[in-house]
């Protein structure tokens, strides 16, 4: 059994899909905060079998909700204060997204107008199907 | 300050006024002379279609406006990397209205979010074409009566063609009407259209032969068969056929039923079916004319 030390302030999120870590390390620019970050791939899990976690010693303030929620909605967001949890996240799928993906069709108007950002907007809330907002082209990598 | 960037930003409701005038403009066409006297309709064209161009620049001219623009990037600052952006905050400067033409599919969007005068999208790549569909609603209105209560058989290329796509998203929105998908295996309609047909319990069929559904349309919207689409020379050569209209299918017409193209055609509709009171696709045209005309005059909130 791996220990990993109890986080102070921050927030520990749990059931992310085996696997997701990373992605959702680099979605949340984690890579770019100095702060205390655990990445815990392939935990066993009663629900899914295997999960992935991710503890991070940072202000809340600082986590994007709705790149989370646009990567794995089902993420438990666990919010810590003082070494416990005080408050836990509901995601919600975003209705807009703002360059976080990039739109890979090659006749979009992104792939040559400069300081165009890359809009997705949610198509179907129940498909969780994303749309290119200038091309209207699909976008399902993650999901 | 309204754009157009899809047949769907405007409301049935909206589109009913649009045609109404359209209507109008066809039977009072003087009356409308000098409407737009003093204002610019700015066409940028950064791919060559001459006839959407000349459609829209008659289209501005018989409304007794001007017009200005470019037909091809090379003869526009695009050659010189002038983004979209930027190219249409000076055209704001120079004109009332534009419609624009790009290879890039959302450019006109781009440029609507940052012009100062109405764009009108006059087809992005192979995404939206707009203002073929409303002279596809104004021509089946203006022979018909009305939009609702036909069965429609679209031909040809129903995967990739964009003009098939948009008028099945717009004819969603009417009452009671069926389609017939005529297409070879290789060019269904996409399975996303299907979907969107079912879940509004719609009806519609897909065949293959033209011959077998001809005498149950009202309506017969035919497109080119492009045989770069095919993955073998062979099915090519076995379904091109298939898709030829001419005198002989036409006999299996209902003696009103009314034959649409959005053109242009190379040799999917014989030249004998022209004279046929049924071919409707240069009438087609005229119609996608009085419908800009109604367009612009809605656009730049001009009241006759």
């Amino acid at each position: 059994m791996l220990n990993i030390g109890k986080i102070e302030e921050g927030f520990v999120l749990d059931h992310i899909k085996a696997g997701k870590s990373m992605q959702i390390y680099h979605h949340l620019g984690l890579d770019k905060l100095d702060c205390t970050v655990a990445i815990i791939r392939n935990a066993k899990s009663n629900k899914m079998g295997k999960k992935d976690i991710l503890k991070v010693e940072c202000d809340i303030n600082q986590l994007d909700l709705d790149v989370l929620a646009f990567i794995d909605h089902n993420i438990t967001v666990n919010v810590i204060k003082d070494g416990e949890i005080v408050d836990k996240k509901d995601l919600f799928l975003p209705k807009e997204i703002k360059n976080v993906i990039h739109c890979k069709n090659p006749r979009c108007i992104t792939s040559i107008e400069q300081g165009l950002p890359h809009v997705f907007v949610l198509a179907d809330e129940e498909k969780e199907i994303y749309r290119c907002k200038y091309c209207e082209e699909k976008y399902s990598e993650i999901k | 300050m309204r754009h157009l960037m899809s047949p769907l930003d405007f409301t049935t409701e909206e589109l009913e006024q649009l045609f109404t005038l359209a209507t109008d403009i066809e039977h009072n066409m003087p009356k409308y002379a000098n409407a737009c006297k003093g204002k610019i309709l700015a066409t940028c064209f950064y791919e060559p279609s001459t006839r959407t161009r000349l459609s829209f620049e008659s289209a501005m001219l018989n409304l007794g406006g001007s017009v200005i623009g470019f037909s091809d990037a090379n003869s526009s600052s695009a050659s010189k990397g002038e983004s979209v952006s930027d190219t249409i905050r000076v055209i704001s400067c120079f004109a009332n209205i534009c419609a624009m033409r790009h290879p890039k599919e959302g450019a006109p969007m781009v440029a609507a979010s940052k012009s100062s005068i109405p764009v009108i999208n006059a087809g992005d790549g192979g995404h939206q074409h707009p203002t073929q569909t409303l002279t596809d609603l104004m021509t089946i209105r203006s022979l018909k009566g009305d939009i609702k209560d036909f069965t429609i058989g679209l031909c040809g290329d129903l995967k990739f063609g964009r003009t098939v796509h948009s008028l099945i998203n717009a004819l969603m929105r009417y009452p009671n009407i069926n389609f017939v998908f005529i297409s070879p295996p290789e060019l269904k309609v996409p399975s996303y259209i299907k979907e969107q047909l079912k879940e509004r319990k719609i009806p519609y069929k897909q065949v293959i032969s033209l011959d077998e559904v001809m005498p149950e349309l009202d309506f017969l919207y035919m497109t080119r068969v492009q045989r770069e689409r095919f993955f073998n020379e062979e099915d090519y050569v076995r379904l091109k056929d298939f898709y030829i209209l001419d005198k002989n299918k036409m006999e299996n017409a209902k003696k009103d039923m009314l034959v649409l193209h959005p053109l242009p055609r190379v040799n999917e509709i014989s030249v004998e079916v022209d004279e046929d009171p049924r071919a409707a696709y240069f009438k087609q045209v005229q119609y996608g004319v009085y419908v800009r005309m109604a367009l612009i005059l809605t656009l730049l909130e001009i009241e006759v």
